[in-house]
Order: C-alpha cells, then structure tokens, then sequence
C-alpha cells in the first residue's frame, strides 16, 4: 500500500488488500455442527413474552398497549424515550394477556417488562406499507424507515440502526461495511442466513447503500466460509448492482469486531474514542441488512432473528428462526432437547457472552446464540493466582492495550490512570482472559472498571450540574435582595423630595410625637 | 557613573511598571487550588460538613482550616481523590460529620402537603417547585439528595428515597469470591 496517501485516501481502499490487527486468537470453531441442518421457523410459542427492553444503551421502551387489547403482526407495542431508538413490534397477531416483569436475558440478572401475547395462530399482519420505489426513494425516508421498522445492530450489540445511518447521513460514507465476519466459536447465524438468504442480504446491502449514499459495499466474510463465497457470489449475478462486492478475510478472533474489521480491511486504526465514521465507513452487521431489506422492501419491522442454538449440550445444534419473545426453552426442545450434563446456559457466544439465570427467558433482538455448555467445556475451577507479569494479556490484545497494567490499576481503583492507559478502548474480547497463566479474570476486571469510569463521569456530570443550579439560586437570591433595597431607598427618596411627601412624612412624626405624648402623660 | 544608573533605573521603572499592570490586568479571579478542591466535591451543597456549601468548604480546606473527611456524600471515593490532590494520606470519614449513604432522591408526599413553601426555601438547588398553598413536587432528576428539605417541612411529608438500579444504570460489579475463583463467570469455556 502507498504509504503517502492520506489515511482518508488509503480508507477508500477498503478490502483491496487485507491487513491485520495486533494480538488476537485462533479458536477452534466448534461452528460445522450448527451449520449442517438448514435454518428452520420455529412457529409461535403458546405464549410470547415481549420483553420491552431491547438494547443495552437506554431504558426499556414504554408500553403502547394495555392487557386485553387485541395486537395485529408487526404492530408497534412500545416506544423508546429516545426519539431516534424507534419500536418494539408485536411478533405475531393475538391478544395481550399481560404486561409483567419476569426473567429476562441481560447481564444483570434482573427481571423487566414483558408484554405477554396469546398469539390466536392466524399470524395477520398489520397493515404494510412497503416502499415501492426504494432505488430512487430519498435517504430521508428510508433512514426513517429503518427507525419506525425498531432495527438495532444484530450481532449482538444491538445499537439503533437509525443512529448509525443518521450519523453516516450527516457526516457521508464512502464504503459500507456489512459484517459477516462471525469469528467468536460457535456462532453461526450470520453464515446460515449468508447460505440461505443471499438475495435478501444483497437487497439489503444496496437498500442500505441508497440510505447512507455510500459509494460502494463490501460484505467481509471470513476465509473458511468455503460455500458462502459461492452463494454469494451467484446471488450478486442476480441481484447485485455492481457496488456490491465480497472480500475474504481471514479466520482469527475478535476479527468480527468493528475496529479490528476495519483495520482489518483498510489496515487504518479507528481513532481512541472515535468511530469508523471518522475514516469515511460505517459498519453493520449482514443480519442487520437482510433486516433493512425487509424493513424497507417488504414494510416488515423487525419481529424475528436466527438464532444459534448450540453446545454440547444441545441434542440437535443447529440455527432457527425465532420470533421475538419465544421462550428460550421451546428454541432447545426444537432442538432436541438437553443433553448430557448442562452446567450453563449462555447468550452469546463463549468469549462474550454472559450467563443465563433461567431457559424462560425469551428471545430478544440481541440474542444471536444460546449455548449450553457441559461440565466438559468449562475449565475446571482453579484458584485465582497472582499476576507473575508474564506479558501473554499483552501480545494477544486486539486494543493494543495492557492488560496486565490496567488489572494493577483497576484492583488499586487507580481510575484517573486506569483511563489513561486507555480502559475504555478494551473491547471486552477476552482474549487476555484466555491466556492469562494465573486465571485472572481480566475482562470481568475491565467490564467492573469500564462501569466504574462511566459513572464517575455521570456522578462529575450531575455534580458540575448542582453546582450551576446552585450558583444560579445564590445570584437570583442575591440580585431579588438587592432590588428590594434599591426599590426602599427609592422610595424613600422621592418621599424625601415632594412637597407632598414631606407633609406625609411631617404627619407621620406628629402623630408618633403626640401618641408619645400622651402615654407618658398616662403612665405615671 | 550616570551611564551606568540611568539604564538599570529605566528598565526598573519599565519593569515595575509591567508588572503593576500585569497584577491588575491578568488577576486570577479565584483561587485555583480552591477550584480544583471544588471540582471534587459531590456539589449536594448539605452543609453536613460544618460550612454553608460546597465551594465554602473547599475554600476551608485550602486555607487549612478544614480536614479532608468531612463530607459523608463524597465519601471514601472523595476522600481518597481530595488526598491524592492534596498530597495527604486518606483516613476515614469523621463520624461528627455524618455517615455515607447510598444516593436518594425527596419526595414529597403530596396528600399531605400544605403548600408551605418552607422547603422551596431551604432547596440549595431550586429541585422543589410549588406555590402558597398549593402542592410542591420535586424535580427527580435535579435532586442531589442533600436532607435540607426535610427540618423545614411542618408536616414531616418529605422522605428521602433511595433510587432503584434499572437496567439502564446497572453497572457490572467488582469480580469477586465464586467468580473469580471458578474463571468461567460470564460462559468463558
């Protein structure tokens, strides 16, 4: 690669040549045993339990609908505070029996809002209004569209989408980046829907060009996806409007991350605290496009996802298409059932993801993979050793970071330099965590300290916040103190001045003088 | 003799003159150090630790006259930050001052309320809003939990909440005992 071009310039060179990122992990795949049955619907549960919370960066939406009421398929049910974060839909058409807090999947292990639908199995769609012209529609509409339609980031971070789009909108993209690069074990939906949905994936990729008025896209796929290049490959034949291409990159965790995909692909660091917007790209998973295409194409909102059901301790893995709000324990008995002795049940993949309290949860947009892990593929149960500063956290981390220098600075609460040395670049990867000789729970370390350093910018907000009001009450008491005196000096100087005060004032002073009088004359 | 006067006399003057418009011009309005103590303080502006505010507190710390512990909402976090600017060693909240409690908000019981205004007064951060008899509330979000409310109030109707953790500001605690120990919390197989 020129090394004289500007990094604005080399950007623009996305996927000519792949690069590579620092650190990282080669992982057994464990993905071939998730990917030899085709994707199959799961028809609605008896029950769906629509969990008003559906990502992570706000509080969950507030409900539309109230217990009794009859919902159509696709119909908004909840709305987000936040204006760009769109809607939660209604999976399927029923009535709602409730709205209740109960088990759902996040890391905090505790409970949230639900709304409860019976589905009546009729599965009638609310009225859609799909958009016709979409080639030639205006990025306005179609970024409006990806809103109302409640589409987030599906690999797993669950970002707004519309966020995203506006941000490329505002700024200008010139390469899209559609993320099939699924590089932590296990995982397969990304694979299965680029096997099967190939032309609803393409269709989402130039939905999504038209949206953010990007030059060109490119669909990263991983090199040992052999028959996805195939699929791929002969759907843009069909579909594919010559701005759309595939590149390959290779197999090596976390290379499906955002950073190390662009990095991967343009060999340019995102900036510390910056986004891929700063270099020209925006990045979004291929899951998310087959969801515009439906989204835009088709009028549909987001109401289903593949989901990988996984592990050694599922009967029969493979990749389902799930309502939202499906009980997580009808995906498994789809899949054969438990099998063997299930010691965990995860949401996520084995790097990243965290465990689940109860099967009952449902699925949510988020849920790109349930894995049940058998007492085999835990590690067994070692005690915590001291950090002997062997430097392995450092050469396998994808963030440049130091692990072994934050734990020093996250377990002292050294937060100042804990942020220095770049804490809230970690990816939370767990790479370090991984390698570390001495069973360090690094990345659970870094999460604690990563929520720590929010917090204390949000206690520092708050604070900085008192103290204006604060400042604010003490000038408004001070300026009302002194008009009320200048208001008295006032008026006592124009009562000084006119004739008519003076007699007011020279009354006033008689009528003391003669009460005086007349009580010193009573009182002897 | 009076080559060698003139000059330096000259570039006194000239000097002299520099800085006596330079000490009226480029006055620093405030005391640094006293900002920088005042950016770490919580800003609840109780007055649990002796002085009518935060920036009056800070003020005393400058000037030696105040300890370090003396503000429960700060806390052992607070402490710990105002030693480590002051260079001092951190010791424990003085207990005079108070105990440090988990963040709450007022809220006013507004069956009860008689529409006093006697905490409107007392609020340091205008978080209460209300008329004459009629019913005061109180602004969640501008609320610093500061207990002034609460002495006023004529009908004991204000009672400090603490906030509940939604999933929203739920943050991951400190890695701990079984966590640790058994290396797969959060499904590392």
């Amino acid at each position: 690669m020129a090394q004289h071009l500007s990094a604005a310039a080399r950007a623009r060179l996305a996927g000519q040549r792949i690069h590579h990122f620092h650190g990282g992990l080669r992982l057994r795949h464990h993905k071939k045993i998730s990917c030899d049955v085709p994707l199959e619907r799961v028809p609605p549960s008896e029950r769906l339990f629509v969990p008003l919370l559906q990502h992570g960066h706000s509080d969950a939406a507030r409900s539309l609908v109230e217990a009794g009421q009859a919902v159509l398929k696709g119909e908004p049910i909840g709305s987000y505070c936040e204006p760009d974060t769109g809607y939660v839909h209604a999976p399927t058409s029923g009535k709602v029996i409730a709205l209740e807090v109960r088990p759902i999947a996040h890391p905090s292990g505790l409970d949230g809002e639900c709304v409860v639908i019976q589905p009546d199995g009729e599965e009638r769609w609310t009225r859609l209004e799909p958009i016709e012209d979409w080639q030639h529609a205006d990025p306005a509409t179609l970024g409006e569209r990806i809103r109302t339609a409640g589409l987030v980031g599906l690999g797993g971070a669950v970002f707004p989408t519309a966020k995203k789009v506006e941000g490329a909108q505002a700024r200008g993209v010139h390469t899209l980046i559609l993320n099939g690069a699924e590089c932590e074990p296990y995982i397969s939906c990304d694979e299965m829907l680029m096997r099967e949905q190939p032309e609803k994936l393409i269709l989402g990729a130039r939905v999504l060009r038209r949206a953010t008025a990007a030059e060109r896209v490119i669909i990263a796929i991983e090199d040992q996806m052999g028959v996805v290049q195939r699929v791929l490959d002969s759907a843009l034949k069909t579909c594919g409007d010559g701005a759309v291409e595939i590149v390959r990159v290779t197999t090596i965790y976390p290379e499906g991350g955002e950073r190390q995909l662009v990095q991967v692909l343009t060999g340019l660091e995102v900036p510390s605290g910056g986004l891929p917007l700063d270099l020209g790209l925006l990045c979004l998973n291929v899951g998310t496009a087959a969801a515009a295409a439906d989204a835009v194409i088709e009028g549909k909102p987001l109401i289903e996802r593949i989901v990988t059901v996984s592990g050694s301790g599922i009967s029969r893995p493979r990749n389902l298409i799930a309502l939202l709000g499906t009980p997580i324990h009808d995906l498994v008995e789809r899949c054969g059932g438990y099998r063997g002795d299930v010691q965990r049940l995860v949401l996520g993949g084995p790097m990243m993801g965290y465990a689940l309290p109860t099967d009952a949860a449902p699925v949510v947009k988020a849920a790109n993979c349930i894995l049940a892990l058998t007492a085999d593929d835990l590690r067994s149960p070692q005690p915590e050793m001291p950090c002997i500063r062997c430097g392995e956290c450092m050469r396998v981390c994808p963030a440049v970071l130091l692990p072994q220098q934050l734990h020093w600075q996250v377990t002292n609460q050294q937060w100042e330099e804990a942020e220095e040395y770049g804490l809230m670049d970690c990816i939370e990867c767990g790479c370090c965590d991984f390698v570390c000789p001495s069973q360090i729970p690094l990345a659970d370390w870094f999460r604690y300290g990563k929520g720590v350093l929010v917090n204390r910018a949000s206690e520092k907000r708050a604070a900085d916040h008192a103290r204006h009001r604060y400042e604010a009450r003490q000038e408004r008491l001070e300026r009302l103190k002194r008009s009320r005196q200048d208001r008295i000096a006032e008026q006592k100087r124009q009562l000084k001045q006119s004739s008519e005060g003076k007699r007011k004032v020279a009354e006033a002073l008689e009528r003391a003088r003669k009460s005086r009088g007349e009580d010193e004359g009573r009182s002897p | 003799m009076l080559e060698a006067i003139l000059p330096i006399a000259t570039l006194g003057l000239l000097f002299g003159l520099g800085l006596g418009w330079a000490a009226r011009q480029l006055r620093a309005d405030s005391n640094p150090v006293v900002d920088r103590i005042e950016a770490l303080l919580p800003q609840t502006q109780c007055g649990q630790c002796g002085y009518p505010g935060c920036r009056p507190y800070a003020e005393a710390i400058a000037s030696g006259e105040a300890d370090i512990n003396q503000c429960p909402p700060g806390g052992e976090d607070g402490i710990r930050a105002l030693a480590d600017l002051l260079a001092r060693e951190p010791k424990p909240l003085n207990p005079d001052n108070g105990v440090e409690k988990p963040k709450a908000v007022a809220v006013i019981d507004e069956d009860v309320c008689i529409g006093c205004t006697l905490c409107i007064q007392a609020c340091p951060v205008d978080a209460i809003i209300g008329a004459p008899k009629l019913m005061h509330t109180v602004i969640e979000s501008e609320c610093t939990g500061c207990d002034l409310c609460l002495p006023p109030c004529p009908v004991d109707c204000i009672e400090m909440v603490v906030k509940e953790v939604t999933m929203g500001d739920w943050r991951r605690p400190m890695p701990a005992g079984a966590r640790a120990n058994t290396h797969g919390g959060g499904g590392r197989a």
